[in-house]
């Protein structure tokens, strides 16, 4: 697939990204594009650094002392390692999801509401309705329209991962990074997740770390290879899984390690 | 598999020592309890009536009497403890278990909050009669007060922060993930995930300081009358408890275990209360 058959814009491009648990390199000189409107998969073995490389578009390792990240990331032209970079307002508009699901110890409603409620002022029907339609997008909402007020830890593990999702969809971030989101879910569920991910990708550009591999051929359009902290090889998703490019890519696939 | 009977059988005999023997100290310790509160009971019970709540300590030497101003002194003095204690302990419990982990001040408070919860009570009770009484020139209901705040906070502060450490990193970092400013996440979405175990730690605070004396015999002294003032010295039950409990009367002697066994089902009503309210309700 030629890249100047389809006009691609890159959400994200990360430039020659280094990455420091205290003095630990985990991260060597990633250079990579998340390209608007599709899903871009990272994949490797145990301890790559896939995680790590998708905590740091959103700034999520900030939390934490000691990690640090050098190099640019440059989300529609602004650098997001700025440390000028306000991290809450960038937390709205590049989302995350994570391995286990989180639901807030709060009603199905309040969950939805939580981060909508942060940096937007609705009134009580538009509120009903973005969160019906967060739901929607969810694919959650005929399961729990007649339950809102219910705890959000009264649904079942794949339920609570789609809520998670909702959550994430109603602030209308323009990026989503889905941590392992089906990791821990049973294959019915995760299924389901698979086909949203489809869905979702119409309207938001979505990068997802997966330990799957059939996961990652599955549902992405672009693959990034990673390997102790170097990004092996990146490209489009057929292309890394039938022609890769290096022996490295060539031996995770065919499941010869990791 | 090679199996050895004779290992096997060791192993077995071994296994039911021990579990007999941590049966026999659970026992121990369960007994200890019931007879404390059997005696309390058969010296208690009968003292317990409508007088002990109608009427107030009587004069040496006359008959009959109650509890009243004890009773109300030491509502008062352990309301407004609980009062003062809780948003400070809670606050400060959010601070410590939010930014503990980076903060110079906070390593420090936290070092000094469980220097503060193991010191004697006499003692903070010595320095609130140095900083307090002497300063105001009497003794009063609100160095009473302050004295058992004092004991207080560092109960609240300490369970505080426990609970919400308890509270996986996951769900602060699914809030941040959403944009949220930190005291955001805290408030939101970590304290009202510990919302149970706070609450719980600021009634064992309120257990606790219910039965405190040391502290009062120094701020609030006591008072034989009836008094809303805190102005002033105020009768409470834990030094009424003493002063009966010394002395030859019978009807003292009776109001002391009467007040006695009081304090103790109160503490007992208040745990109870916090262990239904606040129980787990994990829905699978």
């Amino acid at each position: 697939m030629s890249e100047s058959a389809v006009t691609t814009k890159n959400a994200i491009e990360v430039r020659n990204l280094q990455f420091y648990y205290g003095s630990f390199h985990a991260l060597k000189s990633v250079n990579l594009d998340i390209v608007e409107g599709k899903v871009t998969a990272f994949i490797g073995p145990s301890g790559c650094g896939k995680s790590t490389l998708l905590r740091t578009l959103n700034r999520m390792y900030s939390l934490y002392p000691g990690q640090r990240a050098e190099g640019t990331i440059g989300f529609y032209g602004q650098n997001i390692l700025d440390p000028k970079q306000d991290l809450n307002l960038l937390r709205a508009r590049i989302g995350m999801l994570f391995q286990k699901p989180t639901p807030f110890p709060m009603s199905i409603y309040d969950n939805i509401a939580f981060g909508v409620k942060l940096y937007e002022k609705l009134s009580r029907a538009e509120m009903d309705e973005r969160v019906q339609w967060a739901l929607s997008k969810a694919a959650l909402w005929t399961e729990v329209k007649d339950k809102l007020k219910q705890s959000g830890l009264s649904l079942s593990g794949g339920q609570q991962q789609r809520l998670c999702i909702a959550r994430s969809v109603a602030v209308k971030p323009s990026v989503l990074l889905l941590d392992e989101p089906t990791a821990s879910l049973d294959p019915i569920s995760t299924g389901k997740i698979e086909e949203l991910v489809h869905e979702l990708k119409k309207d938001y550009t979505i990068a997802i770390v997966t330990h799957n591999m059939q996961q990652a051929a599955r549902c992405s359009d672009f693959t990034a290879y990673m390997y102790l902290g170097e990004l092996m090889e990146y490209g489009a998703t057929e292309q890394i899984f039938f022609k890769p490019k290096r022996t490295e890519t060539e031996d995770y696939i065919t499941g010869r390690f990791g | 598999m090679e199996f050895n009977q004779a290992l096997y059988n060791s192993r077995r005999r071994k296994n039911a020592a021990i579990m007999g023997f941590s049966m026999v100290a659970s026992l121990i310790g369960l007994s200890i309890l019931l007879w404390i509160l059997y005696v309390l009971f058969s010296n208690g019970f009968y003292a317990i009536d409508w007088a002990l709540f109608s009427e107030d300590t009587p004069a040496p030497g006359t008959p009959g009497g109650g509890l009243r101003n004890a009773i109300v002194g030491s509502a008062l003095m352990v309301g407004s403890a609980v009062l003062i204690s809780t948003p400070i302990g809670i606050l400060a419990g959010i601070y410590l278990a939010e930014f503990g982990d980076a903060s110079k001040v906070a390593s420090v408070t936290r070092f000094v909050n469980e220097v503060m919860l193991s010191a004697p009570s006499v003692v903070l009770g010595l320095f609130v009669f140095a900083v307090v009484v002497m300063n105001m020139g009497h003794f009063s209901g609100y160095a009473g007060m302050v004295a058992l705040s004092l004991i207080a906070i560092p109960v609240v502060i300490k369970t505080t922060e426990n609970m919400m450490r308890m509270i996986p990193g996951s769900l602060r970092e699914a809030a941040f993930a959403l944009g949220a400013p930190h005291w955001k996440v805290a408030l939101t979405v970590v304290l009202r995930g510990a919302r149970a175990g706070v609450i719980t730690g600021v009634m064992l605070a309120l257990a606790r300081i219910s039965g405190e004396t040391a502290p009062l015999l120094f701020t609030a002294l006591n008072n034989q009358f009836f008094t809303l003032d805190m102005n002033g010295p105020m009768a409470n039950l834990p030094v009424w408890i003493y002063h009966m409990a010394m002395s030859p009367f019978d009807n003292w002697n009776e109001l002391a275990w009467g007040g006695a066994l009081l304090i103790t089902l109160t503490v007992l009503a208040i745990n109870i209360t916090a262990r239904i309210l606040f129980r787990e309700r994990v829905k699978v």
